[in-house]
């Protein structure tokens, strides 16, 4: 191989990673090194791509990424940022520190494995899963064979940087569900400094199989979260996602969620809550293959200070997937003149027999609630809170259990109360 | 069974007309020799007499052009265009602007005549042809390359409004011309509009003074003719302060098995209070069932509300050319202004549509509405793609938009790409879409009535299109119900 490129210090830095790491990765060797002339030939995702035409990784770029040093590091403080509820869930648990499964911390349910033991690559040329593929290290491999209930899982993402140098963690999470099979995922992303996050998941379900996948990503506002995950329905199953952005600096889930069986149902639901200098990229494709499957998929946004929320979602309809029923609704809430809010809700329709409908509304809080509850003497700022918080309850009321709602309350009354960067 | 006859009949007329407009006239053409370079665009500018400025705006124009690439984001495809296999200038023989009808070609008037465009001028206004149907209307009538023929231009002078072919407006308005070319649509904006900027032979030029009411509508009618020509037309439309104008054009071709290249640019400037309303009924040759054939139609349409409560409104109806890439935008920079773009687009067998609008808001207050509604059959892909940016001073700014696309048959598409920037607050901005097909309720209850299903689909369609076609002037809003039947046929059964 010739001598690492990419283009920036950061995508540098990783394929130099690569080259010194790579006697060292588990598993075959041929796909990462593909992956790694892929990722060298393309360098980190630019603006000139439509699918990056909002979020720049120019923050990102100038950094020089380094190995995270943390098998035995401490995690008690880290551990302390996850919200209260969501340690309380009785539940097991998955522990990782900076990619890496840390045992001491978790208690692994039974179709847990760790993908260090056989890992899985693929051929996915997107740069972002690429870099993934080449410096994999470790993640959740969740096989649930046919008919199990697996309940609920918290699967806890802790990171920091090195001695003030940023880390990178590039976990793969592989989950699949037999028939029948059910499981509802916690996931919770925190951590300290400056760092990058670059988990992909893999997910397929089989007929008839219900996931529920609640992603909290309430990373350091000085670190970066560019997450992909690829989502396969079979007939009748469910995916049921919800994301909430609280967290870090630059934050991206890129999701492609595809109904490959009749009467599949995918939920993409979504909020951010983002201040200061955030930026919270939203990106969808939900692609219907198979006919009679049905979509949801509603996102809030709420930015203040200088923040900058995306959102790019795209329902594609393949020829023959007929009586598809597809349904997008996107909502943003700006409450300072220098928030921004830019999105791209797009329907690609090749079937004649569907029912496909989007909607978006940008706007900031509506001064007649405002007045009604200043009126009978809540303070402007009570007055606010409550609005925003009404907002937010509006998309995540509708989770079922009563300890991830009271998760993400808690992030809202904690990343509210804290002073903006 | 009076009714059943009359219905197939109408079937019969339908089926049979196809594309009524496909003729070709016979006439001796003056063609500039194939292909484009400097000395090609000397001659253009030669052959109109145009100034030593022009011709050098046309020439930065085309050194801008030759560095620029042929977009590709549009979901369009077509085999590459060999821009060199193109005349440049196609005009009748003929000396250019004739001064009165009398003076035009015979054979065009009778083109136009068979068009149904009324050259007649002078008939209507001696009261020879009373038609309460058709209210005098100024036409504009662009052949090929050049204009042949502009009505009532005398009358309009009375009442200060300026109505003439662009090339005369450059001879007898200069100022106006050097003022506001390239003013909104910049000489080096996108390709097709650098090559338009290069390239432009003729199109309308209109003025609307302060104040002033244009006391009829304004139209101007295209018609491609000759083989292996492109059109490339300007249209440049001013409405001073308080200043009101409707204008409304309209494009035909013959029917031919090869494709042909429009790239036409328009400007709006509306000052303070003025309010440009501008129709179009875009009709050009589809192509054949099968898509061989058609015309390749970018066009570059942008309306600048400089003036405080300005006013610009698009409306469209665009059922023809086997390719549309067009996106009629507002600049809405004044005060209080308002953009409003309110299209139907229909495409059939194989035609591809890619078009939208851009709303930029600047001002504060500012107001637009965006109302598409598309209709895909055949084979055929139908694709919105809009922008509306509410930048960082729009205060108070507002837009809705909506979206609607009609599905008809299995092998169609129908896509959606709006882009909604927002950097203002106090801006609303609400966006709806919605893509279906006609539901099987709407068509069994016209079924039942005794309507045929093609009937049923015409006026099932036609509902869906009301809130655009309520926006024409009303003479047209009839003639563009009939055009999407046209369009449609063979498209269900």
């Amino acid at each position: 191989m010739s001598a690492p490129t990419g283009g920036s210090a950061a995508a540098h830095s990783f394929l130099s990673r690569f080259e010194g790491l790579k006697s060292r990765l588990p598993g075959a060797a041929a796909p990462r090194e593909a992956a790694a002339a892929s990722f060298a030939a393309a360098g980190l995702p630019g603006r000139g791509l439509e699918a990056w035409k909002y979020t720049s990784l120019q923050p990102m770029a100038d950094a020089s990424f380094h190995e995270p040093f943390s098998l035995l590091a401490p995690c008690e403080e880290l551990l302390a940022l996850v919200p209260p509820p969501a340690l309380a869930l009785d539940a097991p648990r998955l522990v990782f520190r900076d990619g890496r499964l840390r045992a001491d911390l978790s208690n692994p349910p039974d179709f847990f494995s760790s993908f260090s033991t056989a890992p899985e690559l693929d051929a996915d040329p997107r740069p972002l899963v690429a870099l993934n593929t080449m410096l994999a290290e470790d993640g959740a491999v969740l096989d649930l064979p046919a008919g199990v209930d697996g309940g609920t899982l918290l699967l806890i993402h802790l990171a920091s940087d090195l001695h003030g140098q940023p880390t990178a963690a590039h976990p793969r999470h592989i989950i699949r569900l037999g028939t029948g099979a059910r499981l509802d995922l916690v996931e919770i992303c925190v951590g300290t400094g400056c760092y990058l996050h670059n988990p992909v998941f893999r997910i397929s379900l089989a007929a008839n199989a219900a996931l529920s996948h609640v992603r909290l990503q309430d990373e350091s506002t000085a670190g970066f979260h560019l997450a992909s995950i690829d989502v396969s329905a079979g007939a009748g199953a469910l995916y049921d996602g919800f994301t909430f952005n609280a967290g870090s600096r630059l934050g991206r889930a890129e999701t492609i969620a595809t109904l490959a069986g009749p009467g599949a149902r995918i939920h993409l639901d979504a909020a951010q809550l983002l201040r200061g200098r955030q930026h919270g990229d939203i990106t969808t494709i939900i692609r219907h293959a198979a006919p009679h499957g049905a979509s949801r998929q509603g996102v809030r946004h709420v930015l203040d200070g200088h923040a900058r929320g995306v959102f790019a979602g795209r329902i594609e309809v393949a020829r023959g997937a007929q009586k598809t029923d597809g349904y997008q609704m996107n909502q943003a809430l700006l409450l300072s003149p220098d928030a921004e809010i830019d999105c791209k809700p797009e329907l690609e329709i090749f079937a004649d027999d569907v029912k496909c409908s989007h909607g978006a509304t940008v706007g900031e809080l509506d001064a007649d609630q405002l007045f009604y509850l200043r009126a009978r003497g809540v303070p402007a700022a009570t007055a606010r809170l409550m609005l925003i918080r009404a907002f937010l309850d509006d998309a995540i009321e509708g989770l079922e259990d009563p300890a991830v709602r009271a998760t993400l309350a808690h992030v809202v009354d904690q990343r509210w109360s804290e002073p903006a960067l | 069974m009076a009714a059943v006859t009359e219905t197939l009949d109408t079937v019969r007329d339908l089926t049979q007309s196809g594309y009524k407009w496909g003729f070709e006239t016979d006439i001796e053409m003056d063609l500039a020799p194939l292909g484009l370079n400097e000395d090609i665009i000397r001659l253009i500018s030669a052959r109109k007499g145009e100034p030593d400025w022009l011709l050098e705006w046309r020439l930065k124009a085309y050194a801008a052009w030759l560095k620029m690439e042929e977009p590709a984001w549009a979901k369009l495809s077509h085999p590459p265009i060999d821009y060199q296999a193109l005349h440049y200038y196609a005009a009748p023989k003929k000396k250019p602007g004739p001064k009165s009808l009398d003076e035009v070609d015979p054979e065009l008037l009778r083109t136009y005549e068979k068009l149904g465009i009324p050259l007649k001028e002078r008939a209507i206004l001696a009261g020879v042809e009373p038609d309460p149907d058709r209210p005098p209307m100024a036409v504009d009538a662009v052949f090929d390359s050049v204009s042949v023929a502009t009505t009532f231009r005398e009358t309009l002078a009375k009442a200060g409004v300026i109505f003439c072919p662009i090339s005369d407006a450059v001879r007898e308005h200069p100022e106006l011309v050097r003022q506001y070319l390239g003013s909104v649509v910049p000489a080096g904006d996108n390709y097709f509009a650098a090559l338009n900027s290069a390239v432009f032979t003729d199109g309308s030029f209109v003025f609307v003074p302060k104040g002033v009411r244009c006391p009829m509508e304004l139209s101007t009618y295209f018609r491609i003719n000759a083989r292996n020509t492109g059109q490339f037309e300007r249209t440049l439309l001013i409405a001073e302060e308080g200043a009101s104008v409707s204008y409304l054009e309209g494009c035909t071709a013959p029917q031919r098995d090869e494709n042909q290249l429009h790239a036409a640019v328009v400007e709006l400037v509306a000052m303070d209070d003025a309010k440009i309303k501008y129709s179009t009924v875009q009709n050009w040759y589809p192509g054949d069932a099968d898509g061989r054939g058609g015309i390749y139609n970018f066009v570059t349409k942008r309306g600048a509300c400089r003036g405080a409560r300005s006013h610009i409104s698009w409306t469209q109806v665009e059922t023809g050319s086997a390719i549309t890439w067009k996106y009629p935008s507002c600049i809405l920079l004044g005060e209080a202004s308002v953009g409003e773009f309110y299209s139907v687009a229909v495409t059939n067998n194989h035609q591809q549509a890619d078009a939208g609008t851009k709303m930029i808001h600047i001002g504060a207050n500012t107001r637009s509405t965006i109302v598409s509604k598309g209709i895909s059959a055949g084979h055929s892909n139908n694709s919105y793609r809009g922008l509306v940016k509410i930048m960082p001073r729009a205060a108070g700014a507002r837009n809705h938009t909506q979206c609607d696309s009609l599905l008809i048959g299995e092998s169609c598409g129908a896509h959606t790409v709006p882009y909604i920037e927002s950097r203002n607050p106090s801006a609303r901005v609400e966006h709806e879409a919605t893509t279906s097909k006609i539901s099987e309720d709407q068509l069994f209850y016209c079924r039942s009535r005794g309507m045929s299903e093609e009937e049923s689909v015409g006026m099932i369609v036609n509902g869906f299109c009301r809130e655009v076609l309520k926006e024409l002037p009303m003479e047209f809003a009839v003639e563009a119900q009939k055009l999407l039947a046209v369009s449609l046929e063979g498209s269900v059964g």
